[in-house]
């Protein structure tokens, strides 16, 4: 037995040539074939690509996707984010414990499903859902889990898992999947019909620079929610000193709420990939990565046929469709669970086989990216709109839009709406607009952004959705009037104090601590000098992070302490006795009283 | 000229070499800039936050950042300390940071900073975390529980040392340090002689047999 797993993760080593920077790889594969990356595996891998046992260790233990101790052959992963307790996640979750006859976070008696909760899996459109290994199920309900238990129990294989298939892409073979595009507006950059590759023939027809110069003067800024001007980074990293190059695009789609680049990916993977290989020629890189997260695996082999496509066409590989010289390939890297990884330069760590830790800046990555060369990280949706930017030109491309944010956006809306799904719709929208649009009439307050984004209620509501307004990445979640908005910011920051890489002081403990006097408030036990607390300690997260996860991570608090307020005033209420109100007396001298054996006289019932 | 970089920390002039940081060019002007997980021959770690400065209006840790012509760079304000003062509160209550049981108490960086922030006793409640103490090795033994993250013993094993005794495992609240081992330190290339037995600041990996070596009084935040 040892000696199998010894031979056998030597040769998965092998496969990945040995090199420690495909570590990822390396441990996905052990936990895949093995259903963990044991003790023995980890001595195993370090022997074969020569790095220390700890620093595998430290990669396994950063992924929530890999684990040193054994999982069952079936690894069920229920969502629980915001969105999905909402849609009814507890009676979903409760039928999956009463099915299996275990708890979250432990593993049926033969040894064979695991069930365990995930963050946003970037179905909140389609909410409850969760992942069986890399399927998909989604609109759970008690029912359904009863079936789906039964169906796994039958042959243990999520690939013969019987569900009905979804829209477009998705019921293709290689996708096989019952996810639903949920694509309710198509706007004239995304959706639109479009003339493949004619963007990529017109920008090999120019020099790399004039390509940036098109992209610059559509004033095209990044869809992953920073904003940064594609031309511009494209313009630093083509400048930076380095032999080798590359573009990394960001599909790691993370912030919860945001699921746009999973539709983009199901419909319009060759216009991503256009994009790829614009901005590869533009920044002169021959080497582009797709950082894919783990929860859309199953969505690899569609990636990586319409990559094998593209290389028979020659749209991929040497002298691409006849221009001397222009070579050009991408490869796919899987993530393993991180929400961290979407930071660009964590995403970077983590391709270079590295636990998900955003990197010390300066260097930006567009000096020192991945392997330490100049790289250039980008969204999704943004190298999309490359691709249409060189097909129709920039003046077409910045005819909608508002003024400093040209164009259109993808938003991904769900919650207490009635058409939930992705919208493009040009920037400047109103939000009451946009919530007339999906059906929402009485929303007490909508999130914008994600929680790293902000929390408004109906006075914000006829502010716009664009970069120098409400700026997004794409998420937008709303609350109806029944919704505690106090809980649904503590259920945020949930989030974020699992999702914390752990680095850094304020973002690490930081956020512990107001999730911490959150429940307090929750709980009844808040004192009006919390509401203050809240607001000191998340202004120093936001103010000390090292990234921009802990840079925001206090939103969801700050924004609804500013346009909530009343929410918590109505939670708190001074102590009543000399003592903090989460200080029980009787309870703190009951162990002295124990030992004493006799009852205090002072405090008694 | 070009080989010469003038800034100003607080208003005052300072001057900086080419690829110095805000940290290095301040301590070579003899203005102090509070810091923890800084180590003057370590690569720079940025992760305890307390030397964030206000760079140019944005916040920066003067660990990390080059020093860079005209830039205007705030130390000493009211705003800053504050700041400083919640991230060693919350390092504090991150740990089992109980002074007067601990036998680095008076050469203990964290204590040292706690003081010199005027902080007389955290405000925020104690996580009391539970990891097991490691005195597997014959002349240093670990506990963990008073681990700051600093990342320093982790960079002097790999950088000065050439072994790469220790690493971070786990992330967010659960992220701690790991020795290189299944088993306990004893089982590692560990020596009591290595730069990563002399970094710790706190009273995380200490030497056996020299507990309280240092009277009260002379104790580093009496000398400053
Ligand atoms: C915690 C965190 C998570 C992020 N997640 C994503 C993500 O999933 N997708 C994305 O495109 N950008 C994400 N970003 C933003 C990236 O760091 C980066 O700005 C972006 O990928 C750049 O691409 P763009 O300029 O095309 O938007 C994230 C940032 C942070 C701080
Ligand atoms: S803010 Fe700090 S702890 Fe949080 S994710 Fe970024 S580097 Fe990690
Ligand atoms: S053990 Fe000491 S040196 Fe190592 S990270 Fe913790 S506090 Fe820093």
């Amino acid at each position: 037995m040892i000696e199998n797993l010894r031979t056998e993760v030597e040769q998965i080593c092998k496969s990945c040539g040995n090199d420690r920077t495909k570590m990822m790889d390396i441990v996905r594969q052990v936990q895949e074939k093995f259903g963990q990356v044991s003790s023995e595996a980890m001595d195993v891998i370090s022997q074969s690509v020569n790095c220390t046992r700890v620093e595998v260790e430290s990669v396994v233990s950063f992924y929530a996707f890999l684990s040193k101790t054994s999982k069952g052959k079936v690894v069920i992963r229920l969502c629980n984010d915001v969105v999905d307790k909402m849609a009814g996640l507890t009676p979903v979750a409760e039928a999956f414990k009463k099915e299996l006859g275990i708890d979250f976070g432990q593993t049926t008696p033969d040894g064979k499903i695991t069930l365990e909760y995930t963050p946003c899996i970037g179905m909140c459109d389609q909410a409850p859902a969760a992942l069986v290994n890399d399927e998909v199920v989604t609109y759970l309900s008690t029912d359904k889990v009863k079936e789906l238990v039964a169906d796994i129990r039958k042959h243990y294989d999520p690939n013969k898992l019987k569900h009905r298939l979804g829209d477009g892409n998705n019921a293709t073979d290689l996708v096989h999947s019952c996810v639903h595009n949920g694509i309710r507006k198509k706007g004239r950059v995304i959706f639109s019909e479009y003339k493949q590759e004619a963007g990529l023939r017109n920008a090999l027809a120019v020099s790399p620079v004039e390509v940036i110069n098109e992209v610059k003067n559509a004033r095209l800024r990044g869809r992953g929610g920073a904003g940064f001007p594609t031309g511009m980074k494209w313009q630093f990293t083509r400048a930076a000193e380095g032999t080798k190059k590359y573009i990394l695009c960001n599909a790691d789609e993370g912030e919860p709420g945001t699921f746009k680049d999973r539709v983009i990916l199901t419909e319009r993977a060759d216009m991503l990939f256009e994009g790829m290989t614009i901005g590869g020629y533009a920044i002169g890189a021959e080497s582009g990565i797709l950082y894919l997260r783990g929860e859309y695996a199953y969505l690899r082999k569609l990636l990586e046929k319409v990559l094998k496509d593209r290389r028979d066409k020659n749209l991929l590989g040497k002298d691409i469709l006849g221009r001397k010289g222009f070579n050009f390939d991408i490869s796919i890297q899987m993530g393993a669970g991180a929400y961290i990884c979407g930071e660009e330069t964590a995403l970077i760590s983590s391709c270079e086989g590295l636990r998900g830790d955003p990197k010390t800046r300066p260097p930006f990555p567009a000096q020192k990216g991945y392997m330490g060369c100049p790289s250039a990280v980008n969204n999704v949706e943004t190298l999309c709109c490359v691709a249409r930017i060189l097909e129709m030109g920039a003046a077409w491309f910045a005819e909608v839009g508002s003024k400093g944010s040209p164009s259109t956006k993808l938003l991904s809306v769900s919650g207490d709406c009635r058409l939930p799904g992705v919208y493009e719709f040009p920037f400047g929208i109103k939000v009451s607009d946009l919530l007339k649009e999906v059906g929402a009439d009485d929303a007490q307050a909508v999130l914008v952004g994600g929680p790293s984004g902000q929390i408004i209620g109906p006075n914000d509501y006829k502010r716009t959705i664009c970069y120098d307004d409400l700026a997004t990445g794409g998420a937008v979640v709303v609350f109806g009037p029944e919704r505690d908005m106090v809980k649904i910011a503590a259920e945020y920051m949930d989030f974020f104090v699992e999702e914390s890489c752990g680095y850094c002081t304020p973002c690490r403990v930081g956020n512990v601590l107001l999730k911490k006097y959150l429940d307090k408030i929750l709980d009844g036990k808040g004192e009006p000098s919390d509401l203050d607390f809240l607001k000191s300690l998340g202004e120093s997260i936001k103010l000390t992070s090292r990234c921009g996860l802990g840079q925001t991570s206090p939103n969801p608090v700050l924004t609804t302490l500013k346009n909530f307020r009343s929410a918590y005033e109505s939670k708190v209420k001074p102590a009543e006795n000399k003592f903090q109100p989460t200080f029980d007396i009787k309870k703190a001298v009951a162990v002295h009283e124990s030992i004493a054996n006799r009852k205090s006289v002072i405090f008694t019932e | 000229m070009s080989d010469q970089i003038t800034f100003t920390i607080d208003g005052v002039e300072v001057k900086a070499k080419p690829g110095q940081t805000i940290m290095q060019a301040a301590d070579d002007a003899g203005i102090y800039i509070p810091r923890l997980c800084y180590h003057p021959e370590l690569t720079a770690h940025g992760s305890c936050r307390v030397c964030t400065v206000i760079v140019n209006g944005k916040p920066q840790t003067a660990c990390t950042q080059p020093a860079a012509e005209g830039m205007i760079v705030e130390n000493d304000t009211p705003e800053l300390l504050e700041h400083r003062r919640n991230l060693v509160d919350m390092l504090f209550v991150e740990g089992n940071h109980l002074c007067m049981f601990c036998e680095r108490s008076g050469n203990c960086e964290l204590q040292a900073m706690a003081y010199r922030l005027g902080i007389l006793a955290p405000k925020y409640p104690y996580f009391y975390p539970d990891k097991p103490v490691d005195s597997t090795h014959k002349d240093i033994f670990l506990e963990l529980n008073r681990c700051i993250l600093c990342g320093r013993c982790v960079n002097a094993s790999k950088d000065v040392d050439g072994k790469g005794v220790f690493d971070f495992v786990g992330r967010s609240i659960d992220k701690k340090i790991a020795v290189n081992s299944d088993k306990n330190l004893k089982d590692t290339t560990m020596a009591v002689t290595d730069k990563a037995a002399q970094v710790c600041p706190v009273g995380s990996i200490n030497k056996k047999g020299t507990a309280f070596k240092i009277p009260y009084g002379s104790d580093i935040e009496h000398k400053k």
